[in-house]
């Protein structure tokens, strides 16, 4: 197990440095630059500036610059909000984002897993037709547009729930964009737990779990379970970069103060290392994470350890 | 049939013996005291007028139409049949297992109670308790995630309430009772780490550590090697002497059925034809059908051809090796599946290969048809064919062609028998135009006794024995001298596979082909071939004629195959 | 496996054939066998038929509609839906006709999703199957690389992209096609993989068969099922990234629009004119029901063993 995870993470690290590298060259090939659309500033000054920030050197002198302050976990200034330094930015957004992001996992699979697995037990009756319909719905409309709407519905016609607004993280404010947020994710996984459920029920050593006599219920959750969650477990990993990237959207509709918001904000205005060091820090969040859900899976399937 | 009460002084209600092995038999059973049963002793279980019928969106579908028989305490019950008779779907109907959409009729009895309209909860009861299985399926019927220690425990647990050491104790007992080496420590393997034949063998572990008084055994040896079969039915038969349990067996094997059970009932198409003793059956049948069953075990012999006769295809030292692990980094993995093989095959011959699975011999023949890459020297009428590549070959495969053993699987299923069959015509006579070509497919077809008229058909609209005629027509419409035969009935009913074999000798004796015949299945070699060679693990084990070989095996694994196969020592005298 | 009719066994000799080919009718091809599952499947007949009339819709509608696209009507600055004044579903808040921008949003949002679908098809299909075919090296290699691409956080690296070169349609076309070839070029290696082991290309291989033949005659029609219902299934994938980013400020550009440019225009105003972000929202909710039912028939058509 531990020579495993060496190895993913010896992997891990190309594709991060593709990621940087990526990033860092895109940004400084870049037409325009952070200090466009303000104030024309005279020469001299712009030239100070330009060196102050390093931008004046060749390319790739301002590469290895930029990989040598990021192993110190310097992510530079940001070129927008000048008094603050992007790993202060991200780290100031950084609670919010993982409480919203965690929240909506788990309601992805502590809600799309029993649905899947009742409308697999149920095959073809009302109840599946009715989840697997919700979860078509889930996945058909965009979270983009659902979290507007619950806005409107719940907040503002209703008023049951505040409409935007942080508030430290009470649980009204994280109702809605948990919601919206997880909708689609939980369709997907209601989805694939159904199919692999089903397939799972129709093997050959669910016969033989029947066939000793067990109870319908012991040969789901004992023999059935397992193996379905499977599929669900692998697609963890995508299921968390989705998050991540509709978390984006959703921090934007609601007004939630974290990394999300900073990122379009950033994009927007062209602030170079504001999105590139959010692009990194997202990139190295996400493989780290795979790597975990990997760890995971090769936890539950015997047949998969990577050792022998 | 049944079988009758002794007339005998004795109390028991067995039929006389007739040999010795009988004799010990009775006296076994005495000795357990099972024999000491007043006649007239109600059977074990009562299948009465059963009929399942399945509910599909179409129609009502029968699958079993108003069987009847009976099983006796400790008897052996074989249940034969082809596939479609409705035998499985009798057995799964006696555990209630069947899909929701199945609908049964009639009674099922077990000591007088009808398991048709028992509770689900006392089904349960029953389930894995007074009535265990063995399904045919070793690879897949074991929980992947479990260890084997667990799912035999998981048993223990639910009917006899063991927990803890007592249940792991009892479990590694079954373990060494059903022959698993090291049990100890095998007890906390994953299946995956197994054989297929060890599988199965823990199958009956957990089958048997309730103590059942009846064993459903569904096909429980098709999935295995022939030694290992022989070694799974032995095994079975002697756990039965040791727990007076009854056995249903399910099979469509006659020749097992011949050696192992005590009584037969045939079925076909959901239908009862005939049951009697083994001995009624083999010796009387009263059925037609049965009789055809009996009968389609291969018969015949090929004559060997002149011992100078030209000398089609030669192969010296070929060596097949299959790379298993491919790192990035670091050496591979490889895995020699033929290891240094010499053959030779005259005109006219049938060169039989046998082995089991992982023997080398498919391996063997798709290398000396250079589908595979291989090392060594293969000549075929004397040009070096190893040495070409694929457009030096080309010219050559019309007269060297295959038939594979899948007949669902070897035409593609989405062009017709039509455009199949003309495909190789189009590679090596482009000369001719559509209406030869069709002209030519269709004396293909007549020649495998197929109509014609079916050509613009798809594969999926015949049955497993048509479709492997068109697959021999699409070999034989190139007018081949040589025909790779690989596995070619396996996959066969058996009184499909006797008009496919009878098909293949027709066509070598009126086109003079040559055949390399490859099977685990020796009674089909032994009928077809004139010449044997009899493979493991990669190598050649003996070779020589047929006769010969057949005859007096001379190697030890040559010997355990036969015995395997015609006369395994199972406790029976039944021949 | 049942026999649909029952054919004629051949038992004992063949019979002999006297040169004259009989006819022959023609069989059940596999293809017309899925065509009529699908039309079974009322909810995917359903759906292929309400696709229909929305792509008409949006490829025709704007010339019938009495308005332009960015025509502004002074008399109905923000009103709601009004069938007197010829505007069916109200205005935005510069006065523009909702249902022509609407239909000009789908315009764009479908094309980009045909483009980029069509895009991610060809890179994907010629990547997996050479990856497939080939197999050994090669095909550990070409995997080695798609699975790095796959840990890239590539929404985020599309945006990027869209912030440096500004936001230009064909660059939007080109980076999402870029996103989701990875999955296609699996999904064409799985079935190249599996087909390659079958015996009736080894069959084909023993007749001679030429490697471009093979390709074409057996791997292609058999592994096209899987495909055509992958494919069915990333339009409505591609639609909603171009409308994320669309919806972010960061897709088309004004005088274009899109459904997703549409939506977040409506998201603003959705207290005082919730027409703005309904109309909009319908016709993509719709679309993309419509479009993951087809996938789903499809599938079920094409493959009936999981219902």
């Amino acid at each position: 197990m531990l020579s495993y995870t060496l190895k993913r993470l010896l992997q891990a690290i190309p594709t991060l440095l593709i990621v940087i590298t990526l990033s860092f060259f895109l940004m400084r090939v870049a037409p325009g630059g952070p200090f466009d659309g303000e104030r024309r500033l005279p020469p001299e000054i712009e030239q100070n500036l330009r060196a102050a920030y390093h931008l004046d050197e060749p390319l790739p002198m301002q590469y290895i610059r930029y990989l040598g302050d990021l192993v110190q976990g310097d992510l530079g200034p940001s070129f927008k909000y000048k008094d603050f330094d992007v790993s202060e930015l991200i780290s100031q957004g950084f609670p919010a984002s993982l409480e919203l992001g965690m929240w909506a996992i788990l309601a992805a699979l502590l809600i799309g897993v029993p649905l899947g697995v009742i409308a697999a037990i149920r095959r073809n009756s009302t109840a599946d037709y009715v989840v697997m319909s919700t979860a078509l719905a889930g996945i058909a409309v965009p979270n983009f547009v659902i979290a507007p709407l619950l806005a409107l519905v719940f907040g503002v016609l209703l008023g049951w729930l505040p409409a935007g607004g942080w508030n430290g993280g009470a649980w009204q404010n994280l109702l809605l964009p948990v919601v919206a947020l997880s909708i689609q994710q939980i369709a997907y996984i209601a989805r694939m737990m159904r199919a692999s459920m089903i397939e799972v029920l129709g093997s050959h050593y669910i016969r033989t779990a029947r066939a000793k006599g067990l109870s319908e219920w012991k040969v789901i959750l004992r023999h059935a379970l397992r193996p379905a969650m499977l599929p669900v477990v692998s697609y963890l990993g995508p299921a968390i970069a989705g998050i991540i990237t509709g978390s984006v959207v959703i921090e934007q509709i609601f007004g939630i103060p974290g990394i999300g918001r900073y990122f379009v904000q950033g994009a927007l205005n062209r602030d170079y290392t504001l999105v590139m060091g959010t692009v990194v820090f997202y990139g190295a969040l996400i493989l780290l994470l795979n790597l975990i859900v990997d760890l995971l899976y090769s936890m539950l399937d015997p047949q998969i350890r990577y050792d022998d | 049939m049944t079988s009758s009460p002794s007339p005998s002084g004795t109390a028991s209600s067995l039929p006389p013996a007739r040999n010795a092995a009988d004799q010990a038999r009775a006296d076994t059973l005495t000795r357990l005291g099972l024999a000491a049963e007043a006649p007239g002793t109600p059977p074990l279980m009562e299948v009465d007028d059963l009929k399942v019928d399945f509910q599909l969106p179409d129609g009502a579908v029968p699958a079993v139409k108003g069987v009847s028989f009976t099983l006796n305490k400790g008897e052996t019950l074989a249940l034969v049949g082809e596939s479609g008779s409705g035998k499985s779907v009798t057995s799964t109907a006696i555990l209630r297992l069947l899909p929701e959409l199945a609908e049964i009729k009639g009674a099922i009895r077990l000591r007088g109670e009808d398991l048709l309209s028992a509770s689900t909860r006392r089904m349960r009861e029953l389930r894995g308790n007074r009535i265990a299985t063995v399904f045919q399926e070793p690879m897949t019927s074991l929980n992947p995630l479990h260890r084997i220690g667990r799912q035999i425990i998981e048993v223990l647990a639910l009917h006899r309430d063991l927990k803890g050491r007592a249940a792991r104790h009892k479990a590694l007992e079954l373990l060494e009772q059903v022959g698993i080496p090291e049990p100890a420590r095998r007890i906390d393997s994953y299946p995956h780490e197994l054989s297929g034949g060890q599988r199965q063998r823990v199958m009956i572990a957990i089958a048997l550590a309730c103590e059942p008084d009846l064993l459903i055994a569904d096909e429980p040896t098709t999935a295995l090697d022939v030694t290992v079969q022989a070694q799974i039915l032995r095994l079975l038969k002697s756990l039965q002497q040791r727990y007076g349990m009854a056995i249903l067996f399910i099979t469509h094997d006659l020749s097992i059925v011949r050696h192992f059970a005590d009584r037969v009932c045939v079925m076909r198409h959901g239908e009862l034809l005939e049951t009697g003793t083994t001995h009624e059956v083999f010796d009387n049948p009263q059925h037609a059908y049965t009789r055809m069953l009996i009968d389609a075990e291969p018969a015949g012999e090929k004559a060997p051809v002149a011992a100078d006769a030209p000398v089609l295809l030669s192969a010296r030292d070929v060596r097949v090796s299959f790379t298993i692990k491919r790192p990035l980094f670091g050496p591979k993995v490889a895995f020699e599946a033929v290891r240094g093989i010499d053959l030779e095959v005259r005109r006219g011959q049938t060169i039989g290969i046998v082995g089991e699975s992982g023997s080398g011999k498919s391996t063997l023949g798709r290398a000396l048809l250079r589908l595979l890459k291989s090392q060594g020297n293969i000549d075929f009428d004397g040009v070096d064919i190893a040495a070409l590549d694929k457009s030096g070959m080309r010219p050559l495969r019309s007269r060297m062609q295959v038939v594979f053993q899948d007949p669902f699987g070897s035409l593609s299923p989405r062009l017709t028998v039509g455009e199949i069959i003309s495909e190789g015509l189009r590679v090596h006579h482009p000369e001719l135009n559509r209406a030869q070509r069709d002209a030519q497919v269709c004396e293909a077809l007549c020649e495998v006794s197929l109509d014609p008229g079916m050509r613009n058909r798809y594969p999926h609209e015949f049955s497993g024995g048509q479709r492997q005629r068109i697959a021999i027509a699409r070999a034989l419409v190139l007018k081949p001298e040589f025909l790779l035969l690989d596995e070619p009935t396996s996959a066969l009913d058996r009184s499909v596979q006797v008009t496919v074999i009878d098909l293949l000798r027709d066509l070598q004796a009126r086109h003079g082909l040559t055949y390399l015949f490859i099977s685990h299945d020796l009674a089909v070699v032994r009928a077809l071939s004139d010449h044997l060679i009899v493979m493991k693990e990669g190598e050649v084990v003996e070779s020589g004629s047929t006769h010969a070989i057949f005859e007096a095996p001379r190697e030890r694994y040559t010997r355990e195959l036969m015995q395997a196969a015609f006369a395994p020592d199972l406790g029976q005298a039944h021949h | 496996m049942s026999q649909t009719t029952p054919a004629p066994h051949g038992t004992g000799a063949a019979s002999a054939f006297d040169g004259q080919p009989p006819a022959a009718p023609a069989g059940d091809s596999l293809t017309r066998d899925a065509w009529r599952r699908l039309k079974q499947n009322r909810a995917a007949m359903c759906s292929l038929v309400v696709m229909t009339l929305v792509v008409l819709a949006c490829l025709i509608g704007p010339w019938l509609t009495p308005y332009e696209l960015d025509e502004v009507d002074w008399n109905a600055i923000g009103t709601g839906p009004d069938l007197a004044s010829g505007h069916i579903f109200g205005t935005d808040v510069n006065g523009r006709d909702l249902l022509t921008r609407t239909l000009h949003g789908g315009q764009i949002s479908l094309s980009v999703a045909l483009v980029a679908t069509f895009v991610s098809l060809v890179i994907g299909v010629l990547y997996g199957a050479v990856s497939g075919y080939f197999g050994g090296r090669t095909d550990n290699l070409m995997m080695r690389f798609v699975d790095i691409m796959y840990s890239l956080p590539f929404m985020f690296l599309v945006i990027l992209l869209m912030v440096v070169f500004g936001r230009n349609i064909f660059l939007i076309y080109a980076a999402i096609g870029a996103v989701e070839w990875l999955d296609m070029s699996r999904i064409v290696r799985g079935q190249v993989l599996a087909l390659k082991k079958r015996e009736f290309v080894e069959a084909a291989h023993a007749l001679g068969v030429r490697d471009l033949q093979v390709v074409t005659r057996h791997l292609i029609p058999n592994a096209l099922g899987p495909v055509i219902v992958y494919v069915t299934l990333t339009v409505p994938k591609v639609i909603l990234l171009e409308s994320f980013l669309s919806f972010l400020g960061l897709g088309v550009q004004e005088p274009l629009t899109s459904w997703g440019v549409l939506i977040s225009e409506g998201k603003d105003m959705m207290e005082t004119a919730p027409w703005m972000l309904l109309v909009p929202s319908a016709f993509l909710a719709a679309t993309l029901f419509c479009l993951n039912f087809l996938g789903d028939g499809l599938r079920d058509a094409l493959d009936p063993k999981t219902r």
